[in-house]
């Protein structure tokens, strides 16, 4: 499993791509979280407008066995979600860090401790 | 639990082939080797392999054999043929189902009760404890067996290029001893997946020979390794009951639909007899609550322990939810009030996490497999 390094991480297991130009990055959950799911089968997702905070609830991922909340990596305001996950939401088990991203935010704030590629292999190896 | 989990005979396999591994009733057990859907999908349409070795066996021989068994359980086991089988129950003094069983006639004075891992002591307990006074001994043989399932429709296409035991003459709920890659396997057409199928009783030490010998028959019928995971959406399909969710100390056979196991007609007395006429004539005057099934409108996954509601109000609980890989949908077996427990009853909602997400209310099982 590789974590692409131009990625950075959180504690909850979610990825964080590098801001485009209008101050937007896209957030997905990790291959380690996809994995530990299992099959997902259930994505609610926030919606376009919806202020998400940093390390708060913003949805949720439901998988054969469980239900998991889905939290937001920083603060800002939501841009996008991504249908085609609500569609078929075994992209986040198929392409986790590709086609099965979840959602966009405009960002205004983020928390200092979000990790890079290596510190969060560190992280999920323990 | 504090003691470490056990480890099948098949452990070291299962950590090559990558499988998730959970605690399951003391035992570390495969959940899933890689999609569970794919598992599942694969019983269905072709095949898949399990260790079930965590499964509790208990030898009962002896010349009372079948009157113990007879006074011990619900059912007619006197009336078992040898080389066939019987789901049954055991149940206490109140009627309250100790667990669900699969008992094999293995000779005219000998049976082996399978019973659930996480009730196989109990049942143990209870077996030799009800055998005083009978000539008839109960033992303990769960490190005696490993158990191999081979399950879904090619499954008997590939149990037959191992062996030479009459598969043909081998019926639904039969088994017989035989030997299967050239190991010496009670070989049983049993299983808890609602497809055709085996159950392999064989030594541990055989284990990982057999199993490796069904993975490469197997390879071409599409035959893959299967985790607990998708055995329980399989059998949720198929509507069969799972100890501790719609069995319980607390619900009695006729609670859970499934008075026809308990056998008045036989002679004599046997535990919890009284407790389950009475059961029986509630069942029958006034049905408390019914066993049915739930399929969603949407895509939320009601889980056991939710409300099942009707206009605002709690009519039931789900005891068992899961995403149906099969019906596409969520499914759910829950215990819900008579009057709202007729299979199209409208207005039936589950309180997933304080939404009241619409479902509709069926007759079990969800699935049953073309014969």
């Amino acid at each position: 499993m590789s974590n692409p390094q131009q990625l950075r991480y959180s504690k909850e297991h979610e990825w964080l791509s590098a801001v485009d130009a209008d101050g937007v990055a896209t957030v997905g959950i990790t291959e380690f979280a996809a994995n530990a799911l299992g099959d997902v089968v259930y994505a609610q997702l926030p919606a376009v407008g919806d202020t998400v905070t940093a390390g708060e609830t913003c949805g949720e991922l439901e998988s054969t066995k469980s239900v998991s909340d889905l939290y937001s990596p920083v603060t800002g305001e939501v841009t996008e979600a991504n249908q085609a996950v609500v569609d078929d939401p075994a992209l986040v088990n198929s392409a986790p860090f590709e086609g099965g991203w979840l959602f966009k935010v405009k960002i205004t704030d983020e928390p200092a401790d979000l990790l890079s590629a290596d510190e969060y292999v560190t992280l999920t190896a323990g | 639990m504090t003691d470490t989990p056990r480890r099948t005979a098949l452990d070291a396999l299962h950590r090559e082939l990558g499988a998730t591994m959970t605690d399951f009733a003391g035992w570390d057990m495969p959940l899933r080797y890689g999609s569970e859907r794919d598992e599942h999908v694969a019983v269905r349409t072709r095949a898949g392999l399990f260790d079930l070795s965590h499964m509790g066996e208990i030898t009962v021989t002896g010349p009372q054999a079948a009157a113990l068994l007879d006074y011990a359980l619900v059912g007619n086991i006197g009336s078992v043929a040898v080389g066939r089988a019987r789901y049954t129950m055991i149940c206490r003094e109140d009627g309250g189902i100790l667990d669900d069983l699969i008992v094999y006639r293995l000779a005219d004075a000998e049976y082996m009760v399978v019973a659930n891992a996480s009730n196989a002591q109990t049942v143990l307990d209870a077996l030799t404890e009800r055998a005083a006074g009978f000539d008839a001994a109960v033992r303990d043989d769960r490190d005696a067996y490993a158990l191999l399932a081979v399950q879904g429709p090619a499954s008997p296409g590939i149990l037959k290029s191992l062996t030479d035991a009459d598969l043909d003459g081998l019926k639904y709920y039969a088994g017989l001893p035989g030997t299967v890659a050239g190991v010496p396997a009670l070989i049983a057409r049993t299983g808890y997946t609602g497809e055709d199928g085996f159950e392999l009783f064989v030594a541990p030490g055989d284990a990982v020979k057999l199993w490796q010998a069904l993975t490469e028959a197997g390879a071409d019928a599409g035959l893959v390794p299967c985790g607990l995971s998708c055995r329980d959406t399989l059998r949720l399909e198929a509507g069969m009951p799972l100890y501790g969710h719609e069995l319980t100390t607390a619900t009695t056979p006729f609670d859970a639909g499934l008075g026809r196991v308990v056998k008045f007609e036989k002679e004599g007395d046997f535990v919890g007899r009284a407790a389950l006429q009475a059961a029986a004539e509630r069942a029958e005057a006034q049905p408390p609550r019914k066993l049915v099934g739930l399929i969603a409108e949407g895509r939320r996954v009601p889980r056991a322990g939710f409300t099942v509601t009707a206009g605002g109000e709690a009519v039931g609980e789900v005891t068992s939810g899961a995403p149906s890989p099969t019906l596409g949908r969520p499914i759910a077996i829950a215990y819900v009030d008579a009057a709202h427990a007729a299979p199209g009853t409208q207005g039936v909602a589950v309180d997933i996490r304080g939404s009241h997400e619409p479902y509709e209310v069926v007759a079990l099982p969800f699935y049953k497999r073309q014969r």
